[in-house]
């Protein structure tokens, strides 16, 4: 008997940790530093309220359910299950950290919205880009080429010490376009982003949002990550 | 399919159109008018007839989908989509060496296996959507009946638990695709599949039976963010089950699938 206990050994291993550990952290929509309208004429505030209220609390919601599963999952040893649920937290934690930095990257025309970037980041761009207008055109460009859905981001690639555009799809953070990235600047090319004011029309989105970008905030990154 | 009648260059490189075509292709050569006899092409010159691809028109007026799909919504998605893909496939079709496939064989040999080539979204695009026009009627919806739903509860168990299935399957997708009932070649019996992006059962060789498109464009103008809306009135008033028993009674032609038999009359 004691022969084929010893054989019977069990394929997973239980790891125990500390309870706090083990604790799970969930994720809460963060408001938006502006009012619904406040970006008009460039978004209209129906999107800007069925794009906040709707689809990103849509992908917290979605991303905490998905967590609890995974948490359950991974108590259980249940291996088939963590790694099934690896698409439905990539998918809708990156619309959440998208998301995030783009309420961030807008900001009313009436609080500085659209004023372009000075100092350290607009000479970065001039050096990498040749000039502000070549960076607009590149990522409206970039923007407009994107089959499907997904993002136009202004990156600063940490190892490199340069600025980069780089596209991601569907709901992918800029990380899966490299480690060493740090999004200065997204850009929902999305439908659900423009399609009620613009309809198919995405480049006359692309080329208005410039009007409500908050180069500010872009500047503070960049000037955090490249010293 | 629209035909044009182009002129190959003759020898010395310039060319001639023909009176009968409307659409002149000027790519390669300039003509002068008043060089050249238009009435007549010269003859003894070499001729090549080159078609490509024009937009269907969905099988019904743009505002019969109402209120289930707006007139709005038809006029932008097969005026500005559909249209846009047809224009870039044929600019591909140019200079593409999948020029000559039909439609089907294009969308199967451009997948190529998942590393899909340039042709690809753009040709598949293009016959999803014919597609999707004629997967929809207007007073469509309700159920189906005869051999269509008895292949249906044969395969799903019961009509619900197939709605269940495919909507299910279309609030599934992650980001713009298609959800479809298609019939399985191999096995002989009717499935739901989602999809994403441009992608269809044609590039894994099965028979497409209905097809939703998916994609924000859809329905956004009509539901906001309320999938799952959309989705019920497609099952409840749009989808043709007279296109289904078409589709199935010319899939029966390539898959035996026994009893039941879908009705010719």
């Amino acid at each position: 008997m004691a022969l084929l206990r010893s054989i019977a050994i069990s394929s997973n291993k239980t790891i125990t940790l500390a309870p706090s550990a083990r604790a799970l952290t969930t994720t809460t929509l963060p408001p938006l530093p502006y009012s619904y309208d406040a970006l008009e004429p460039v978004i209209s505030g129906e999107i800007m309220m069925l794009h906040h209220q709707k689809h990103h609390q849509t992908y917290v919601t979605n991303y905490n359910s998905a967590l609890e599963l995974l948490h359950t999952a991974m108590d259980k040893g249940d291996v088939s299950a963590v790694v099934g649920l690896q698409s439905a937290v990539k998918f809708n934690g990156g619309g959440h950290i998208n998301h995030s930095i783009f309420w961030k990257n807008l900001r009313p025309v009436n609080a500085g919205g659209g004023e372009p970037p000075h100092k350290k980041l607009g000479w970065q761009i001039d050096t990498d880009f040749g000039s502000f207008n070549a960076l607009i055109s590149k990522m409206n460009a970039e923007g407009a080429a994107l089959q499907g859905s997904g993002w136009v981001w202004l990156a600063f690639d940490k190892e490199l010490k340069r600025l980069k555009v780089e596209t991601t799809a569907n709901q992918d953070p800029l990380v899966t376009k490299g480690a060493t990235l740090v999004p200065l600047l997204g850009i929902d090319v999305w439908e659900h982003a423009y399609y009620l004011q613009y309809k198919n029309v995405k480049l006359e989105y692309l080329k208005n949002i410039w009007k409500v970008i908050n180069w500010e905030y872009a500047g503070e990154v960049y000037e955090k990550e490249a010293q | 399919m629209v035909l044009q009648l182009v002129m190959a260059p003759n020898w010395c490189g310039c060319g001639v159109a023909s009176a009968n075509s409307t659409k002149i292709s000027t790519n390669a050569f300039k003509m002068s008018s008043n060089r050249f006899n238009f009435s007549k092409p010269y003859p003894g010159r070499a001729y090549r007839v080159t078609a490509y691809y024009s937009l269907t028109t969905p099988p019904y007026e743009l505002d019969a989908l109402e209120p289930y799909m707006s007139k709005r919504t038809v006029e932008i998605h097969w005026g500005k989509h559909h249209n846009e893909h047809v224009e870039r496939l044929n600019k591909h079709l140019k200079t593409s060496a999948f020029y000559g496939h039909t439609l089907e064989e294009m969308v199967k040999a451009t997948y190529n296996n998942g590393s899909p080539l340039v042709e690809f979204n753009d040709s598949s695009s293009v016959w999803s959507h014919d597609f999707f026009w004629e997967s929809m009627q207007p007073n469509g919806g309700s159920m189906p009946k005869g051999g269509v739903l008895d292949q249906i509860e044969k395969d799903f168990g019961t009509f619900t638990n197939f709605k269940d299935e495919f909507t299910f399957a279309a609030l599934s997708i992650f980001g713009p695709g298609w959800v479809w009932l298609y019939l399985k070649k191999n096995e002989r019996k009717l499935a739901v599949a989602p999809t994403q992006n441009a992608i269809s059962p044609l590039v894994w060789g099965d028979i497409p039976i209905i097809g939703l498109d998916m994609w924000e464009h859809a329905y956004y103008l009509d539901y906001k963010d309320d999938r799952s809306a959309y989705v019920n009135n497609f099952l409840d008033h749009l989808v043709s089950w007279h296109s289904v028993m078409v589709r199935m009674m010319r899939a029966e032609a390539f898959v035996n699938l026994g009893e039941p038999k879908i009705p010719v009359a």
